[in-house]
Order: structure tokens, then sequence, then C-alpha cells
């Protein structure tokens, strides 16, 4: 079972409360993009074995969107943080990293 | 390999069943191959088979991280139809499904292809409109499919209630030619007969790279060792957005869980398949008595082969509505697959950036029933480097053009 703490309210949120969004800073494309940034945006997923960031939404709760690092391969939750951001903060980083010292931030990469 | 038949079967009985020979052999990898196939899942070993069989192609190697049928193509409920409702699609899943009708024959290896029948029950009116529409669809496209009334799906399942207070049932679309297969046998039988071709399956190798010059692959890199090829084809479900990361490309997938479960045996109550797309619910009755169940997907990226506890309970309390007198029966097991879904639930059988590299996967929640098409259609693809008709509109490049081949408007599940 997934438990994820809305950063907003506070509340420790099971599954059943939230809503899941998929990918996190994804860079938006609209109208004047190139067929191929449209492409990226709208379909090419990251969908990687291990860490990744994800929007959830406090469906049954506060209603508001937020973010979560968690290991796709294992189900840990390394933490959430408010939608405000372009980037994970960096006590997320630092807790992601202490848990897993190979991994390298990789969402810069994400088009 | 000696062939299965009643005489093996007496010829065995009279010397104490020694003298049967193991189905596939389990050989070291050799240094190269003509073609190398990553996932000994149903539409790896397909894709095998047909290269050889339909265009000579032998020397062959599938490589599988695990055991072979390991992956979804062992844990997938068996639903096998082929009543889709845009053209590329219902193509393919027709073929598949004809071709399931022989498979035993073909393969001498008995998959245990049941056509007993399947029903789509339309609980809303959104579905009754849609379902209409599929079976006009299906006329069209030369796939026998009727749409039913209430009192006739009444007829065929007795065990159904028809007038439950939340999800009636307005009708049902109806494919008497669907069916059922034993999923194991599917990927033992076309083991068995790759193997008898001369191609090697290694399983227990995973592919951990994927080695290329000048845009074409050489090789792959596994956990026994470098093996080079002239040709790639990447089977992997849900795997497939790692190998393509091997192969330097991205995909328009992402991979979740999808869970079943089975009851406890009892007695012959259901001769048919029941789908309720609506309440994500669907139900068939194995061989031994178990009420075989799915349901919907995760909402969330996983490759754990373990599902969330919430969503089987959804899917049984909308099937005891549906089914009343299942609501004492025990659940018996109940496990997990991880499926890639592609954007628009339609699957990729299409060349890649790389020119000798092709990938397979983007078969979601519903391609066991496609198993033999997709072999047929991949095969082609690989053979020729260039997909037949089959394949050709599943193409990866589809999302850019926005040439999208939506079943998800169709069904909303795809099992
Ligand atoms: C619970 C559930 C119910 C389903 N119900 C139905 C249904 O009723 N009807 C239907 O038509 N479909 C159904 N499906 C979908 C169906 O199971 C799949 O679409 C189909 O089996 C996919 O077959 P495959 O050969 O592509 O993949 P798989 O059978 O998953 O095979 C892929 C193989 O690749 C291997 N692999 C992965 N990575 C590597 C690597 N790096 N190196 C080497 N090998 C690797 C894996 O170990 C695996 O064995 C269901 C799926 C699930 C999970
Ligand atoms: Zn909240």
């Amino acid at each position: 079972m997934l438990i994820l703490e809305c950063p907003y309210c506070g509340v420790k949120a099971e599954e059943t409360e939230l809503a899941p969004g998929y990918e996190a800073h994804l860079k938006r494309f609209g109208p004047g993009s190139s067929p191929e940034e449209f492409e990226d945006y709208m379909f090419a997923r990251k969908n990687p074995k291990g860490v990744h960031f994800e929007r959830w939404r406090h469906a049954y709760g506060c209603g508001k969107w937020f973010l979560a690092a968690r290991c796709t391969a294992t189900l840990e939750v390394f933490g959430t943080y408010p939608a405000q951001t372009s980037e994970p903060p960096a006590d997320i980083i630092a807790k992601i990293q202490a848990r897993r010292p190979d991994w390298q931030p990789d969402w810069k990469g994400t088009k | 390999m000696k062939r299965y038949s009643v005489f093996a079967i007496a010829r065995e009985a009279l010397r104490y069943h020694m003298g049967w020979e193991r189905a596939w052999a389990s050989p070291e990898p050799k240094a190269s191959y003509d073609a190398i196939i990553v996932g000994a899942g149903g539409h790896g070993l397909a894709t095998a088979y047909y290269l050889g069989k339909n265009h000579g192609i032998t020397n062959v190697a599938v490589i599988e991280k695990g055991w072979l049928g390991g992956g979804n193509t062992g844990r997938n409920t068996t639903i096998i139809r082929s009543n889709y409702l845009q053209d590329p699609s219902a193509a393919i899943y027709e073929k598949a499904r004809s071709l399931y009708e022989t498979l035993s024959q073909d393969l001498n290896y008995n998959v245990m292809f049941s056509p007993r029948g399947l029903l789509m029950l339309a609980q809303t009116h959104h579905e009754v409109r849609g379902y209409l529409r599929t079976v006009h669809a299906n006329t069209l496209q030369g796939v026998q499919t009727e749409w039913i009334s209430p009192q006739r799906v009444k007829e065929i399942v007795p065990i159904m209630n028809i007038d439950g207070p939340r999800y009636p049932v307005l009708g049902a679309l109806y494919q008497a030619r669907g069916g059922t297969a034993r999923h194991d046998a599917v990927a033992w039988g076309y083991a068995r007969a790759c193997s008898a071709m001369g191609m090697d399956i290694i399983q227990n190798c995973e592919v951990k790279g994927v080695r290329s010059e000048n845009g074409r692959v050489t090789g792959v890199d596994t956990t026994k060792g470098f093996i080079g090829t002239k040709k790639l084809g990447m089977v992997v479900a849900g795997h497939s957005g790692q190998l393509a990361e091997m192969a330097g490309f991205r995909l328009p997938i992402e991979a979740v869980a999808l869970q079943a479960l089975v009851s406890e045996p009892i007695k012959p109550c259901m001769d048919v398949v029941v789908m309720a797309n609506t309440v994500h619910g669907y139900m068939s009755q194995s061989d031994k008595g178990e009420m075989v169940i799915g349901g919907g997907t995760d909402g969330f990226n996983n490759y754990t082969q373990r599902g969330s506890f919430h969503h089987i309970e959804e899917t049984l309390r909308a099937l005891v509505e549906t089914f009343p007198m299942i609501s004492r029966l025990k659940m018996l097991r109940q496990w997990g697959g991880i499926v890639d879904m592609t954007g628009d639930r339609s699957p990729l059988i299409s060349k890649t950036p790389l020119g000798n590299c092709f990938i397979n996967c983007g078969w979601g929640t519903g391609g066991f029933k496609a198993i033999p098409g997709s072999g047929w259609a991949m095969a082609e693809l690989m053979a020729k480097g260039e997909p037949g008709p089959l394949a050709a509109e599943f193409n990866m490049w589809r999302f850019k053009e926005g040439q999208f081949i939506d079943e998800s408007v169709a069904a909303g599940v795809a099992h």
C-alpha cells in the first residue's frame, strides 16, 4: 500500500485518497512547437526502473496537486514536495542520494 | 523432436514413460547469431518461430532473463478476442485469433484453445452506443460479432444478475469464436517448436546493454557475456523502456502493474468469458473450475509485479453485483504483472532509430490474444527490414504524426 504525505495539509494519505498523475517536471509544448517537441511532451516518457518523480493529487483531501519522489523498483517513497517548482528541491535530492548513492539526478534531461 | 501423438502416449505407457525427451534444449550462447530476440514471452517466442517457419531464418537466439513464459505471458487471464474498433487492430487481432484456431496442430502441442464465446457487457448507455458501433465496424472488417439483448445474455450466462441496482446489463457485444487458451502452453509450444528448428533459447540470461556502431546494433551485453547479432528484436513488454534506454531512444510507454486472481475451484457454472468494462471486471472459468478474475491497472509506474489491494477489492465488489453467487467464494491466489501502456493503448511493431533493431511492445493489458499474429508480423518486419500490412500502422512514429490507433476510446480497458 502506497502512503504519501500531502505537503500542503500534512495528511499521510493512503493510495485510495489520491489520484495519480504520472511523470512530473514535464516541460510543456503547445502551438508553435515542432512535432518532435510536442510528441516528446505528450507521449515520450522516462518510465525509469528506479527513482521517479511523479505528480499526485490529494483528491479526497485538500484537492491539491503535489509531487513525489519514489522508487518504481521497490515502491520506496523518498519524499513529497509542493508542485510549484520546476525541479526537485535539494532536501529531496539529498534524501534520494542517501538511499541511492549511484543515482544521478536526471530530470534536467527531460525535453 | 519426437512428435506428440496418441501413439506416443501408448508407447510411453508401455515403458514407464521413460522415453519422453526434454521439450526444448538449454544451450550456452554462441558467439553470434543472424537474429537475437530479447524476451522469451509469447511474443518473442512466436517471433522466433515465424522467422524460422515463414522466412527460413533459424540461426536465432531468444534471450530471457528469467524463465521462458515467466513474464506477462504466464500471468495473464488468457482472454482471446478480436472485436476491436480500429481497422489495424481488428486485422492483427483477427489474424492472431484465426491462427489460434489451428495452433495446437501447427505446433504439435496442445495449447487448449477454447473458443467458448465472449461477452462484453454494456452497462451504460454510452457503452451500448460504443458496442453497436463496434459491431458495425467488425462487420466491415470481416470479424464476426453481434449485438445481443439482455435476455440473450441471461440465457448464455444464467448465473448473471442482469438487473443489478447500479449497473444493469443493457446488452452485450458477443463474439462467439472468442475464448481462452492455456497461457503456459502457448509459450511452451512455441519454445519447443523453435528449439526443434535449431534455435537457441537461453534462459537466466539478462540483457544489460545494447552495443551499436554507425546507427546499427552489433550485439548485446548479457550476464553470459557479449553476443553478436545481425538483427535485434526487443520483445520485453514491461521492460521495453529499459531496453530502449540501453539502445539510446525513448518510447511512448509507461510500465504499470495489472493484477489477476483465481478462486477456489467449483463445479462448471459459466462456459463463456464475460467482460464488464465499465466496472473493470472480467471473469471466466478455468478447466480446473477456478473462477479467473481480472480488473483494471494501477495508476502509477511500477516494476515490482505487485499491485494495490484496493484495485482487486474494486473489481470483486463490481463482479459480486453482477454475479451474486460468487460472493462467498474464497480467493486462492492473486498476482501481478508489469504491463507496457502506450498513449493510444495500441502496440508498437516497429523499426527503431537503429537500422537493424526492431521493437515489439506496448501490448499492455491485452497482448496474450495477439501472440500468433504479433509474432507473424514481427517476423516479417525483422526478416524483410520493412513492415508488412499487419505491422505497418503500428510504427512508433505515429505519435509524432497524430496517426493514433486509438483503442482507449473504444474500450477503456483492453484485456
Ligand atoms: C494480470 C494480467 C492479465 C492479463 N490478461 C490478459 C487477457 O486476458 N488477454 C490478453 O490478451 N492479454 C492479457 N494480458 C496481457 C498479456 O499478458 C501481455 O500483453 C502479453 O503476455 C505480453 O507478452 P510478451 O511476450 O510481450 O511479454 P512477457 O510475457 O512479459 O515477456 C517478456 C519477457 O522479457 C523478459 N525480459 C525483460 N527484460 C529483459 C532483459 N533485459 N533481458 C532478457 N529478458 C528480459 C521478461 O523476463 C519476460 O519473460 C494480461 C496481463 C496481465 C499482467
Ligand atoms: Zn492535502
